[in-house]
């Protein structure tokens, strides 16, 4: 299994090259979008390959563009053998798509028999065969060299013979002579009961069979192709959504689950420099999906636009998925802000790509987006508004998905926003949403005093460090300006509470400022005051010293008298008894 | 037989286109040179195309089954295919009255 999806992942360049002949089986591009990559390069070259489906689901369409893209881009002749429309209706069904039928018959790259069977006009008596068809169909290959057939719808011819044994036998006869001849054969049939088509004609064309359809659900419209069988081949099996509109006819390739890719680690900025400035490496990386998320107002558009002008100004190109207002409006929009996306449009740098989501089904956005994609060959994709997208939540999810991979395999940076109704996190898309997408950017939206403030913060962004600050974000004439939102012990304020606080706070310092100042003087006072005071105690420490010496020396004076006293006293005393 | 005398008026242009001279082609030839001589003596124009040979006639008189026999005149156009073995399918194809009662 993952070796097939490999297989379908693998540009379809590459089958064209020697190994894919060398596996045995050369392919006859179609040139349709898409389908040469499902079925890794396009039909079965030399062989007839069956497309049915109802009516009105684009067989002819299928046949007539094989044989356009043939005869312009790969240089193969080819024949349009009509057995329904006339060689004017036809071309007149076409020429809306630019084909130039007229044109590629004067030019001998296109023969276009027209080939009428009315019942009601034959008899029909003994045996007969179809030779005639043989001859029509040899000669108009052989006057222009074809090398590719289409025979569309050939089974009118039951309609107009009534022996089905002889027209079996000869259509297995023709499709031999087609095989034999070498050509790339598409014939179209009509979808039957139980079976592929009304008269089995998958019996007789075995080697490729694709099945057109066209479903409608709920009012909108989705048509899916499938290969049913390619002998020889790998190809994609899933039902394909496929478009038709004035650009013709391109198949959406779901060649999802593609996580094995290259990775890029250049970055791509937001163009907003303070955005910038909370990310590592000053911006997302290349081929990353990115979520802006927000409630109403709170400028995704804006920041999208942002995006798109920076993708322009390195001189790359965005492709721009308007699915809620018009390019018109967006541009009148950006421009308030400063930002000139109509002359990046006219540069060529920018492409809008507008639709309503509900006129066509998931599947059909995403073909539209992988047409867009091939033939713009953008850098950077901005889905505005990705909530626009509504549907079960499994078929929104799967779309998502594809969609994210699309953008991913070609290593696109997508930008999606999305819309919230209310401000929680928990919300069971975001969560499924969060998976796919590498970053998460989400804008809140505060109200207090009166006045509503943005904020943005980044919940994630895989693979590089980022700020885990929530910035306050203002919307001026010149564009997106982050500030630094106050964050403090009262919370987080912004705005003209953000300015009030910082005011506040700033005079708070000033009074404290004046509060110090005044304690220092009142310290430098009581130190002048206590060191007098300790002087004055020191002074009368030393007069009291002074006291004390002057006793100490009046004592030892006194001690002095009165042991010369009694020295004299005993002298006297001891004459006295003697005597 | 109501038609005779008007029948006798016209003249049947006819043309058989055929694929070479296999047996279908042979068979056919022959059978509607019995036929005409039969049904309309000296009064039918009868040209045989082989589409082998000149297969540019084949797309612009729309032949798909081979043998075809156009009858061009008097109109309208009709197409009989085959090998012109059934005769009351001949008849009925070139609008004229059927065999019997």
């Amino acid at each position: 299994m993952a070796e097939a999806i490999k297989v379908l992942l693998r540009p379809m360049t590459e089958d064209r090259s020697p190994q894919a002949y060398r596996a045995g089986l050369l392919k006859a591009p179609t040139g349709i979008l898409g389908f040469d990559e499902i079925t890794l390069g396009g039909l079965p070259a030399g062989r007839p390959t069956l497309v049915c489906g109802a009516a009105g689901c684009g067989k002819t369409l299928f046949a007539t563009t094989f044989l356009v893209n043939g005869a312009t881009l790969h240089d193969e002749p080819g024949v349009f053998m009509s057995f329904e429309e006339r060689v004017e209706d036809l071309e007149a069904n076409v020429a809306s798509l630019g084909y130039d039928l007229q044109g590629l018959v004067a030019s001998r790259r296109l023969a276009i028999d027209h080939v009428r069977v009315e019942r009601s006009e034959i008899e029909e008596s003994g045996e007969y065969d179809l030779e005639g068809l043989f001859v029509r169909l040899g000669f108009a290959v052989d006057s222009i060299g074809a090398r590719r057939v289409v025979l569309d719808t050939i089974e009118t011819l039951f309609s107009g013979f009534t022996d089905p044994s002889i027209l079996r036998a000869e259509l297995r006869r023709l499709f031999g002579w087609l095989k034999e001849r070498n050509l790339t054969a598409v014939i179209t049939g009509e979808r039957g009961e139980g079976q592929l088509t009304r008269h089995g004609l998958e019996e007789y064309v075995s080697d490729c069979v694709i099945l057109l359809d066209n479903r409608v659900d709920d009012q909108i419209t989705t048509r899916r192709l499938r290969v049913v069988k390619y002998r020889g081949s790998a190809h994609g099996t899933n039902e394909y959504p496929f478009l038709i509109d004035d650009l013709g006819i391109s198949v959406l390739p779901i060649t999802s689950s593609g996580l094995e890719r290259d990775v890029d680690s250049t970055v791509v900025g937001t163009g907003i420099s303070g955005l910038d400035d909370m990310l590592q490496h000053r911006g997302f990386y290349r081929g990353s999906s990115i979520l802006l998320s927000g409630v109403a107002g709170t400028g995704k558009t804006t920041l999208a636009s942002h995006f798109a002008e920076a993708t322009c100004a390195r001189g790359e190109r965005c492709l721009y998925f308007v699915l809620e207002e018009s390019a018109r409006e967006i541009c009148r929009n950006a421009g308030s802000v400063g930002i000139d996306l109509r002359q990046r449009a006219d540069q060529g740098l920018l492409q809008f790509e507008p639709a309503r989501p509900s006129l066509f089904g998931l599947e059909m956005h995403l073909a539209r987006m992988y047409r867009a994609l091939e033939r713009f060959r953008p850098t950077t994709v901005v889905i505005d508004p990705l909530s626009a997208f509504r549907g079960p939540a499994v078929q929104v999810h799967a779309t998502l998905l594809r969609m994210v991979d699309m953008l991913k395999a070609r290593g696109i940076t997508g930008l999606f926003t999305s819309l919230r109704t209310d401000g929680s996190i928990a919300e069971a898309t975001d969560q499924g949403l969060s998976s796919l997408m590498d970053a998460w950017i989400k804008l809140l939206d505060v109200e207090a005093n009166g006045e509503r403030d943005r904020i943005l913060y980044i919940i994630k962004s895989r693979g590089m460090n980022h700020s885990n600050q929530m910035r306050e974000y203002r919307i001026t004439d010149r564009g997106v300006v982050l500030t630094s939102a106050y964050v403090g012990p009262a919370g987080v304020l912004t705005g003209t509470a953000r300015e009030a606080q910082e005011a506040m706070e700033r005079a708070e310092g000033t009074r404290r400022l004046r509060a110090i100042e005044q304690r220092r003087r009142e310290h430098q006072r009581r130190r002048q005051a206590v060191e007098r005071q300790i002087e004055e105690l020191r002074m009368t420490l030393e007069q009291e010293e002074e006291e004390v010496a002057a006793l100490l020396a009046e004592a030892a004076e006194t001690d002095a008298a009165i042991a010369r006293n009694r020295d004299a006293m005993a002298a006297r005393r001891s004459f006295v008894s003697q005597g | 037989m109501t038609g005779t005398q008007d029948d006798a008026a016209v003249t049947y242009q006819l043309r058989l286109f055929v694929a070479g001279t296999n047996g279908l082609s042979q068979r056919a030839i022959e059978n509607l040179r019995r036929f005409c001589a039969e049904r309309m003596p000296s009064r039918y124009d009868l040209e045989i195309v082989d589409i082998y040979q000149q297969p540019e006639l084949a797309a612009r008189y729309q032949v798909v089954a081979a043998p075809t026999l156009m009858k061009l005149a008097p109109g309208p156009v009709r197409r009989i295919i085959g090998d012109l073995s059934q005769t009351a399918r001949v008849l009925r194809g070139l609008d004229l009255p059927a065999d019997g009662p």
